[in-house]
């Protein structure tokens, strides 16, 4: 990708990753981008580096609009690796003495990343920065989504340089809501389920003093994906009620199976779901990727959970479901265990006691079958399809 | 003397270790850190914390 001038003064010097397909156990089907952004005025400003790997392709963007060297200021939103493992390098394409801003978890954080004697500077909360004919604000956001995360917002351009917050994983040329088109709020949705999903009480505080500030908005400019110039509103309202997790008259269905028979009770569930009005989708763990599983968890108002019991156990892909969804935290959900079994079973109650552990509202009963579900087993899966049905519709009353 | 978790990043504040880096001596109860005291964290404010079960 080359320098692009996204505003007067303002370029886009970022790289594009076309080949990533695994983004820390994150599935990225079409790759992603690391954002830099460079501020020419009185004093140069860059904004964020890139993952390791990528230093030649900025330092090349950025030789397109001005020599690094005369980079007065480094300011770094965030420490982790994707936006920071081109630091040393460019530190030292820049100048080792210039002052590199950040928050005070950030100062903390990278220099336990990098051990280097830089020139930090950590800014207070709303500390604002003169370069010219601009003033740049710092917004600390920590835990969104780390501790050292702030943002850096632009008076004068009304731009908001906002880190990992409302980024998408979507690598192409588009670099502009206007230009991609819709499809980039399923990347979107994607990322925040994935990545943000445990913070929205923290996202709904941020939002709130946005509003209540009255901040204006007319770019924002995260650190990965597309830029949101046309209607930054947009994807602010759609963080609002992803972080509300009301959850929508939808019901997903996850198991994992053996023989089928778990999968055919999981089949049987979502159409007794469907038939009580709800949209029901059976979603089988080993022909997804949990991070997909995550995106249809966010707006779902039910999770039901299915698992064949292995050695007395969980099967094992059904764990690695559930642990990534304990720690995405979601919220408000409605829950409901099943499986098939041969002889023991213990896998249903397992899966109960975990949904419990994320204080989801578990239907009164669980479903077990045992071996191959039979006619009748198959309606009584239907039938508890149509109670779970039943909850969500009265949930959202 | 019980401990306190931070619903924002997940920190446990442990009475016992009390903390020292911002100025909150070993021993001192949750109850008594002062009204500005932060989550060394995170930044999350006291009553982002429940008491750990
Ligand atoms: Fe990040
Ligand atoms: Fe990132
Ligand atoms: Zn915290």
């Amino acid at each position: 990708m080359n320098a692009v001038e996204i505003a007067k003064g303002v370029y886009s010097v970022g790289v594009i990753d076309w080949n990533i397909r695994d983004f820390h156990g994150y599935s990225v089907e079409n790759g992603s981008t690391y954002n830099a952004f460079l501020i020419v005025d009185e004093k140069v400003v860059l904004i964020d580096t890139v993952k390791k790997g990528f230093e030649d392709q900025l330092l090349a963007n950025i030789a397109q609009v001005i020599d690094p060297k005369k980079i007065d200021i480094m300011i770094s939103n965030h420490t982790e690796m994707d936006h920071s493992g081109s630091l040393p390098r460019i530190m030292h394409a820049i100048g080792e003495d210039k002052p590199l801003y950040c928050s005070k978890m950030g100062q903390k954080n990278l220099s336990e990343h990098f051990k280097q004697p830089w020139k930090y500077h950590a800014v207070e909360n709303g500390e604002t920065l003169d370069i010219g004919s601009r003033s740049l604000t710092f917004l600390e956001t920590r835990m969104l989504h780390w501790p050292d995360s702030m943002f850096t917002y632009c008076k004068e351009d009304k731009i908001l340089f906002s880190s990992d917050a409302f980024g998408q994983h979507y690598a192409g040329f588009e670099l502009f809501d206007d230009v991609v088109g819709h499809t980039i709020m399923s990347h979107a949705k994607k990322y925040f389920a994935n990545i943000l999903m445990l913070y929205t009480a923290k996202i709904l505080k941020v939002l709130e003093q946005v509003r209540e500030s009255g901040l204006e908005i007319d770019m924002i400019c995260p650190d990965h994906g597309i830029i949101w110039r046309k209607e930054p509103e947009k994807i602010i309202a759609a963080y609002d009620k992803w972080s509300r997790q009301a959850g929508e008259k939808k019901a997903i269905v996850v198991y994992d199976t053996m023989w089928h028979s778990t999968q055919k009770m999981a089949e049987a569930i979502a159409s007794g779901i469907a038939a009580e009005g709800v949209f029901a989708k059976p979603v089988h763990i080993r022909s997804s990727h949990r991070s997909d599983i995550m995106t249809e968890v966010l707006d779902a108002k039910a999770v039901v959970v299915g698992s064949p019991t292995l050695n007395n156990n969980i099967f094992p892909t059904v764990s690695d479901v559930l642990t990534y969804m304990k720690g995405l935290k979601p919220k408000n959900k409605i829950g409901a265990a099943f499986g098939s079994y041969g002889w023991s079973g213990e896998s249903v109650k397992l899966i109960r006691a975990e949904l419990e552990a994320m204080k989801f509202d578990m239907m009164a009963s669980d479903l077990r079958v045992q071996y191959v579900p039979d006619d009748a087993g198959l309606e009584s899966c239907v039938a508890f399809g149509r109670e779970i049905g039943r909850a969500v519709n009265k949930a959202l009353e | 003397m019980d401990k306190y978790v931070c619903d924002i990043c997940g920190y446990v504040y442990d009475p016992e270790a009390g903390d020292p880096d911002n100025g909150v001596s070993p021993g001192t109860a949750f109850a008594d850190l002062p009204a500005d005291w932060v989550c060394p964290v995170c930044g999350a404010s006291k009553d982002d914390f429940s008491k750990e079960d």
